[in-house]
């Protein structure tokens, strides 16, 4: 093997770095639009899926079109903020900024069994990485609808079981409220009471998914007892 | 090419490299190089498909640039080369997919990123491409990626089939009506063991039949 010197090595490296660094951001920008259109899809069929409503790649739009039809912005008080498009808030960036300043986005929809649902996001953390959903509450404003959760990068077959729709389904006809006092929906390890209105079973093998996914429930939704408070009057 | 010194493009000898993967060289049951993406991802074969597809792109392209680099590369450094190469083509092949079938690059996650980490082609780089030339290297990784592929698709096959009833996404056992007669589809073959389970077959299957393959 030929030997180089220390000087060719240094000049190799430069050069190869430049040359993968300025290909990966070519790539980067040409596949954007693309995979901004595919979150946004996503992003729709995952609220569709809080109403429990499933839907395929080709309607989605319309499905969505059809049953969400209003977004609004709550401040922490439960006061509409204008002049924000409900669906483009990020709610990670959100998190990070004082809870005075941040923006709630709240979703009108209307199922075809006359209920009239609010679908409430939520995002918080698993154990490698983000975990989001949304969850959708009857007019009774307590009794869940449906959910829907996806993560980033949760262990398959361990805590990325909360997208699955044996999970989800759990959930539905649970109640966030006990006696007008916030409870919210917790994760029971080895198995909720089937009587019980605000457990659910833990995924097992999950137990660092299951505590950030009930984390993330109660930190998100009840964020929005005020405005709950606000509209049962 | 008419010139006699040159070995014609397809030669015996790159043929071999082509088919020597599929059988009694292949990557998953001979060597047993990427068994964990293959248990993963054999749940379905659409899945399956892609990723058997990006390995093959990856191995081949990568065994193919760093052929061609060979002669330049510091052997201090030869290493880092190589994953620069296989990493910069896995985050392409990542953001296709990302870009254009969004759907089974969710069902895929993490395995199409863990490419990288697939041993079958850092193997393929040290043990071939950085010794022989672009042509008979790109074949060797054409080869290998066919040979991960083809025991990718024939674990995915039997566990779509026998797991979810369809092939392809096509619901053939409901079609065929055995679902009146009692059948239904097997839980268990979903799950990563049965993978484990089957990829142990295929070896049986090929070692009973490849005598040579048998050690003492």
């Amino acid at each position: 093997m030929k030997q180089f010197s220390n000087r060719y090595i240094f000049v190799f490296s430069i050069i190869m770095v430049v040359v993968v660094a300025s290909l990966l951001s070519l790539a980067a920008t040409l596949f954007q639009p693309a995979q901004r259109k595919n979150l946004e899809i996503e992003k729709k069929r995952n609220m569709l899926e809080s109403i429990n409503i499933t839907a395929i790649r080709d309607n989605i739009e319309e499905l969505y079109d059809k049953y969400i039809t209003e977004g609004f912005v709550l401040n922490y008080k439960g006061e509409l903020v204008e002049g924000i498009d409900a669906f483009t808030v990020d709610l990670r960036s959100e998190q990070k900024k004082k809870i005075e300043e941040q923006n709630l986005p709240v979703f009108r929809a209307f199922p075809d069994d006359g209920e009239k649902v609010l679908i409430l996001p939520v995002e918080g953390k698993g154990l490698w990485g983000p975990l989001y959903g949304y969850v959708s509450l009857r007019s009774d404003l307590n009794t869940i609808y449906g959910v829907n959760f996806d993560h980033k990068g949760e262990t398959p077959g361990l805590g990325a079981e909360i997208n699955t729709t044996a999970f989800e389904s759990m959930f539905i006809g649970k109640k966030l409220f006990d006696n007008g006092q916030f409870v919210s929906v917790k994760l029971v390890k080895g198995g909720a009471k089937a009587d019980d209105v605000h457990g659910v079973d833990a995924v097992s093998g999950g137990t660092i998914t299951s505590k950030g996914l009930e984390k993330m429930l109660f930190d998100c939704l009840s964020k929005y007892t005020e405005y709950f408070n606000k509209i049962m009057i | 090419m008419s010139n006699t010194e040159k070995e014609p493009i397809f030669s015996m000898k790159n043929f071999t490299l082509l088919t020597g993967p599929l059988n009694k060289n292949n990557p998953i049951t001979v060597q047993v190089l990427g068994i964990c993406s293959a248990l993963a991802v054999t749940v379905k074969l659409k899945p399956a498909l892609v990723m058997a597809l990006s390995v093959t792109i990856v191995v081949a392209v990568s065994n193919l640039i760093i052929a061609a680099m060979r002669k330049y590369i510091p052997d201090r450094i030869r290493i880092i080369v190589q994953l620069v190469v296989i990493a910069t083509l896995v985050i392409l092949v990542d953001e296709f997919l990302k870009a254009y079938v969004f759907d089974v690059s969710k069902q895929l996650s993490v395995f199409v990123g863990l490419i990288i980490t697939n041993c079958i082609i850092m193997g393929r780089l040290e043990a071939f491409a950085m010794a022989n030339k672009p042509w008979p290297s790109f074949i060797d990784g054409l080869g290998n990626g066919f040979g991960y592929g083809i025991i990718l698709v024939i674990v995915a096959f039997i566990r779509e089939l026998l797991g979810s009833g369809t092939i392809y996404g096509y619901p053939v056992m409901e079609k065929l009506g055995v679902y009146r007669t009692g059948y239904e589809n097997n839980g268990m073959i979903i799950l990563p063991p049965m993978a484990l389970i089957l990829i142990g077959l295929i070896i049986w299957v090929q070692r009973s039949r490849n005598k040579e393959l048998i050690e003492n």
